[in-house]
């Protein structure tokens, strides 16, 4: 389990207990948070669960994106260096305290 | 005007499979997607990759799982509208109305919608001013490359689609390639000469750099780019591109008074109808209590709705359970000779 906090654009705050093997992505559908579409379910393959990742410590700490992810971001909504899509991070104890912050729009 | 007993909105897996079940039921459907190919999300986003849940099917691709229902439902020769989308819905005495983007017109009792999470779009310029411009100078697909020529092209984007055309265009026009970061998701051999006309000056590469704003005075002038760490550039331009993939979008669907939750419309498990008599939504874009978004339920939803359509196409006539193994009626719809 790990406490995640979601911060949409216009800067709500919401916090999420999510369970160890969900995604950062499944935390805020389940837990009906918005700003995360997640249009394809967490197949990696239409970057809507876009979220940046704001404090570097945190950014480093992430398990690295694998292929296929940064690929994807390009055809997000304004990606950065700190954007992640968070169907690929997956939570664990490692997570608790994560921040994860929306874009603007997802498409 | 065609006049049809259904019409299919979306010709993936889902809506695919249903055809094939109105017609082993009697019932004639029309076809319409968005794409210019049969398939879906299948087709579209994962072609190649392997799906493990398809019962009975132990490996497929997306491509072969499209090509098997199509093989499935050829004795049908139910037509397909492609590139085409459902705009508009009137109810006229118990029939609908549809109207499609090109023009086309059916009257029919039922309609699935099998729209996936909806149909898919270009992903636009997220700068306001790029609005102005679009369709005009500033585009997302090339119908005329003619246009082009001797003309200043600013490219965004980083996969193949930016790429070929960057090549291409870059023998009769003044081409600047701009992507968010410095790989790129081409093809290796595109790559490498993008590389090489970079180096022999034939197109600008300009890397680390997105779009800001898009300038002009009635025409399109210049386009402005910025770099994360803040620096910003301006390019002449006559004409902008952008090619940032697909995303998926609701469309009209949302304006026709059908319930909705979130980006998926609401339906009662026996038949798979929505809030508006004879509209039923199934797969991906349907949702209920329990609901999975597996293929596999898209393919028992559509099953069911096909039987929820004979009703309205059929109204003097009771619908008969039949199996595919024992009944010579559907022996004859598929053309089967035995």
């Amino acid at each position: 389990m790990a406490k995640i906090k979601y911060i949409e654009f216009n800067g709500t705050e919401h916090e999420a207990d999510v369970a160890n093997g969900l995604s950062v992505m499944e935390g805020a559908i389940q837990n009906d948070i918005p700003g995360i579409d997640a249009d394809c379910g967490g197949g990696m393959s239409c970057a809507t669960c876009h979220v940046y990742i704001k404090d570097d410590e945190w950014f480093k700490k992430l398990p690295e994106k694998e292929m296929g992810e940064d690929d994807m971001l390009d055809q997000a909504f304004e990606p950065k260096s700190n954007s992640r899509l968070s169907c690929q991070l997956i939570v664990s104890e490692d997570l608790n305290g994560l921040t994860v912050h929306m874009p603007e729009k997802q498409v | 005007m065609i006049k049809t007993d259904v019409v299919i909105i979306g010709a993936g897996p889902t809506g695919l499979f249903c055809a094939h079940q109105l017609g082993i039921i009697g019932l004639k459907c029309e076809i319409v997607d968005n794409l210019d190919k049969i398939g879906g999300q299948c087709i579209e986003l994962y072609p190649d990759k392997p799906i493990y849940d398809i019962p009975a099917v132990p490996k497929c691709t997306g491509e072969e799982l499209t090509n098997n229902l199509i093989e499935q439902i050829k004795p049908f020769n139910f037509n397909f509208h492609l590139s085409d989308r459902v705009q508009e819905l009137k109810n006229e005495n118990n029939k609908w109305l549809v109207k499609t983007l090109n023009g086309k017109e059916f009257e029919t009792p039922n309609i699935v919608i099998a729209g996936g999470v909806g149909s898919f779009e270009p992903r636009k310029f997220p700068t306001k001013s790029a609005e102005k411009y679009d369709g005009k100078s500033v585009l997302y697909s090339i119908k005329d490359k003619t246009i082009f020529k001797d003309k200043s092209v600013v490219i965004f984007g980083g996969g193949d689609s930016a790429l070929d055309w960057a090549i291409e265009l870059s023998n009769s026009s003044k081409v600047t390639l701009v992507h968010r970061r410095d790989e790129f998701r081409g093809a290796p051999v595109s790559v490498q000469k993008i590389k090489e006309l970079s180096d022999n000056k034939t197109i600008d590469l300009i890397t680390k750099y997105s779009i800001k704003d898009i300038k002009g005075n009635g025409s399109l002038e210049s386009v402005e780019i910025k770099s994360e760490t803040g620096e910003s550039k301006v390019i002449k331009a006559d004409y902008v591109l952008g090619f940032f993939g697909l995303i998926m979008q609701l469309g009209p669907i949302t304006e026709w008074g059908l319930n909705l939750d979130k980006k998926t419309i609401p339906v009662n498990t026996e038949n798979f109808e929505t809030n508006k008599k004879g509209i039923f939504a199934i797969g991906d874009i349907c949702t209920y209590p329990g609901k999975l978004k597996l293929i596999l339920s898209g393919f028992h939803e559509g099953a069911l709705a096909a039987r929820g359509c004979f009703k309205y196409a059929r109204p003097d006539e009771k619908y008969r359970f039949e199996f595919t193994t024992a009944s010579s009626t559907i022996k004859d719809r598929l053309g089967v000779k035995e």
